[in-house]
């Protein structure tokens, strides 16, 4: 089997979302249909991506969109790092759609389910093409595709309290896409290009100091989004309000895309970066402050979107590192937080629903009620706070190793950091169990809990795949170290997606090698026209611009 | 080529748009967040255009010499920008007349469970929850346990409860 014949496997994350989204706003009128439409879409998504992973072991695929050449036009690119975040990502949405597909029986979160099903899918498509995409402009399409669908979602309802966290959302939101927007201006101005891959190669040919100013403005775009401090306030503000299915799906994806663009730009964009420090010190600064964040609530889900804050900062710490252990941590402790953060959210969604609150002072006596939820709860929050051998403690284990190997007094802080925030993530998940399962209740009327299969189902789905993610980490680990290997070597991406360092594999020619012979930069484009069919790589391109 | 310098007037136009949203957006009204908001985005698409150097003409092959063609990656670029802006600004619009809806004014408004828990703090109150089988809250079996205070001047401890400002358990939200 030739890789090279299957790389139109890489749109499909993105086409049928979107698809599945047209299809869902439809039969709005008709809920079982909608629900079957998106359970379809994302399964599909879900096969496709686990075959992209399985590719992808070969090295990176590519696939030029409608056949265009690299620089100019649009680049997929799959490389280890994007198809493992793409099927993390895509099994954690599969759940979370058959999590909310009860919801809106529930007395106190009815969920528009018409507006629901359509959006959950635009953001997956969204997330995909964040994932996916080897193009900086791109990558900002995919990014404002999933904030706008992420907009609908945590203003579902617009209610008062929805409105009040959605309007803080949505305008940090929309000044981060302004930076990253800034961000791009300077990067073509100065580059001369948005694929990510010709930046690679030309970012060492700049000033540096351009090149880190670049750098500086990207880091805050996506520090945003990933919600790093001090960029992380709007996050434990906006996000508890949202339905527990969103706020879920949101915490495990949203963040990780920001984490993720990060990795790419200290990486594969700007691979001699001297910002590692300054993001180690952020790290550090974000887990603690964030942890001292959880401590002090005693609402579960406002608890929970502070440790999410924190443990942004052990995926900082690992790519701060700059060392292939450190990256290799990194990227597995991405994919662990994914499954677990996400977990954690859908268990506090049925605490909501069999309490009645997420007030941990109303909350009480629901280990009597619903024993298999306190165990549902334990495991992803020993594994958040990483207890052996679970796959927290593994990630935590390989940036402490990966921090000890460097050795200079900033390691050792973060060592002593998030051991800390390992402990004190325990002590604020233990307290909020130990309220919302073992304090009496503080009336007896709760009664036996009705929740319908579905909503156990999944969660039962992700707790098991996080315990999955543990017997199976030394598979995991080593894929996530392939990965790491390939985003420092940086060529094998840049070789992947520009054969000769010029021009991609696609058609479309330059001007110069129809006129004077001699390649020019891509400021120049000449396109072929529309409908030219796409043709094998490296192919030479047509004179004249006809086929 | 093109001259790719930028132009001295796009830069003062950049400038002053973006500096004159940022004011703006710093205001506490929605439908200001939404000029500034607005504002900042066509500052900043200007600045996508400049990035692609100095107008030139049309880049199609056969009506204009390359060597004068403008770059037409920017503009492609500030094309779909310019659409997401105008699909955010709907959204924030109608945000902001949802809050007048609301709250008969489009003001952001304060979190209140952070302001809840930031006033516990600063009154150093400890949530009144029970914590073992005793049915006592932390309070009682404080003024219990450290009995060695006994003997000095009783401190009138003021009994603070946490506010609760949620909607009864059930309710619409």
């Amino acid at each position: 089997m030739n890789p090279d014949d299957w790389t139109w496997v890489l749109g499909i994350p993105v086409l049928v979302p979107f698809a599945g989204a047209a299809f869902t706003l439809l039969l709005a009128r008709a809920p079982a249909a909608q629900r079957v439409v998106s359970l379809v879409a994302l399964t599909i998504v879900l096969l496709d991506a686990v075959f992209i992973g399985f590719l992808s072991l070969r090295g990176p695929l590519i696939l030029d969109v409608g056949g265009w050449a690299a620089p100019v036009g649009i680049t997929l690119v799959a490389d280890r790092l994007s198809a493992l975040m793409l099927m993390v990502s895509v099994f954690v949405t599969l759940c979370v759609l058959v999590y909310s597909f009860t919801q809106d029986l529930a007395e106190n979160q009815r969920l528009p389910i018409a507006v629901f099903q359509p959006t959950f899918l635009i953001l997956s498509a969204g997330v995909s093409n964040a994932f996916l995409t080897g193009d900086l402009f791109n990558l900002y399409v995919g990014f404002e595709i999933l904030l706008v669908a992420s907009f609908v979602l945590i203003t579902l309802g617009s209610t008062r309290e929805r409105i009040r966290s959605g309007t803080v959302y949505v305008i940090v939101s929309v000044v981060s896409s302004t930076i990253f927007l800034i961000a791009l201006a300077m990067v073509y101005a100065a580059l001369g290009t948005v694929n990510m891959a010709q930046i690679a190669i030309r970012a060492s040919e700049i000033d540096q100091g351009t090149a880190q100013l670049i750098q500086v403005m990207l880091f805050v775009a996506f520090g945003v989004k990933a919600a790093i401090f001090p960029l992380h306030a709007w996050l434990p503000d906006s996000y508890p309000t949202a339905p527990a299915p969103v706020t879920a799906v949101f915490a495990g994806l949203l963040t990780k895309v920001g984490i993720y663009a990060i990795i790419r730009t200290q990486t594969t964009l700007f691979s001699n970066s001297n910002l590692n420090g300054v993001l180690q010190v952020f790290g550090l600064v974000t887990m603690i402050v964030g942890i001292m964040g959880a401590v002090a609530q005693d609402d579960i889900k406002r608890l929970l979107s502070f440790t999410l804050v924190s443990h942004i900062g052990f995926m900082l710490w690992g790519v701060g590192i700059g060392t292939l252990e450190g990256l290799t941590a990194a990227i597995f402790y991405t994919a662990h937080h994914i499954i677990v953060q996400t977990a954690l959210f859908l268990v506090s969604g049925l605490m909501e629903r069999v309490g009645g609150s997420t007030s941990l002072v109303r909350l009480g006596s629901l280990l009597k009620t619903w024993p298999l939820l306190g165990v549902l709860f334990l495991i992803p929050a020993f594994n958040l706070a990483g207890i052996p051998p679970m796959s927290g403690f593994l990630g935590k284990l390989g940036l402490i190793e990966a921090s000890a190997a460097v050795g200079r007094p900033l390691d050792w802080a973060l060592v002593a950091g998030g051991l800390l925030t390992s402990l004190l993530t325990l002590y604020a998940l233990l307290r909020a169990w130990s309220m919302a399962f073992w304090q009496p209740s503080e009336d007896d009327e709760v009664g036996k809990p009705q929740v319908p299969w579905t909503m156990t189902g999944a969660t039962i789905a992700l707790v098991a795949a996080s315990l999955g993610l543990t017997l199976f980490a030394g598979p995991i680990y080593s894929y996530a170290r392939g990965g790491a290997i390939e985003l420092r070597a940086q060529a094998p991406y840049v070789v992947a997606v520009l054969p000769d360092a010029e021009r991609g594999t696609g058609q479309s020619h330059t001007e110069a090698e129809e006129e004077q012979g001699t390649p020019t930069t891509s400021s120049t484009p000449v396109v072929p026209p529309l409908g030219t069919p796409s043709q094998s790589p490296t192919s030479s391109p047509t004179p004249g611009g006809a086929p | 080529m093109i001259d790719v310098s930028p132009s001295l007037a796009l830069l003062v136009l950049v400038g002053v748009m973006v500096g004159c949203g940022t004011v703006l957006v710093l205001e506490r009204s929605l439908s200001r967040i939404v000029i500034g908001a607005s504002l900042i985005t066509y500052g900043v698409n200007v600045m996508v255009l400049m990035a692609g150097g100095r107008a030139g003409g049309p880049p199609i092959i056969g009506q204009t010499e390359v060597a004068d063609m403008a770059d037409p990656l920017p503009q492609a670029m500030v094309l779909t920008a310019i659409v997401i802006g105008l699909a955010l600004t709907a959204f924030m619009l109608t945000m902001a007349y949802r809050t007048w809806q609301l709250n008969g004014n489009d003001e952001v408004q304060d979190d209140r469970e952070d302001r809840r828990i930031a006033l516990a703090a600063a009154r150093d109150a400890v949530a009144e929850r029970v914590t073992d089988d005793s049915g006592a809250t932390l309070d009682e079996q404080a003024a219990i346990v450290f009995d060695e205070t006994e003997d000095m001047p009783a401190i009138d401890v003021p009994d603070v409860k946490p506010e609760r400002d949620q909607p009864p358990r059930g309710g619409p939200q």
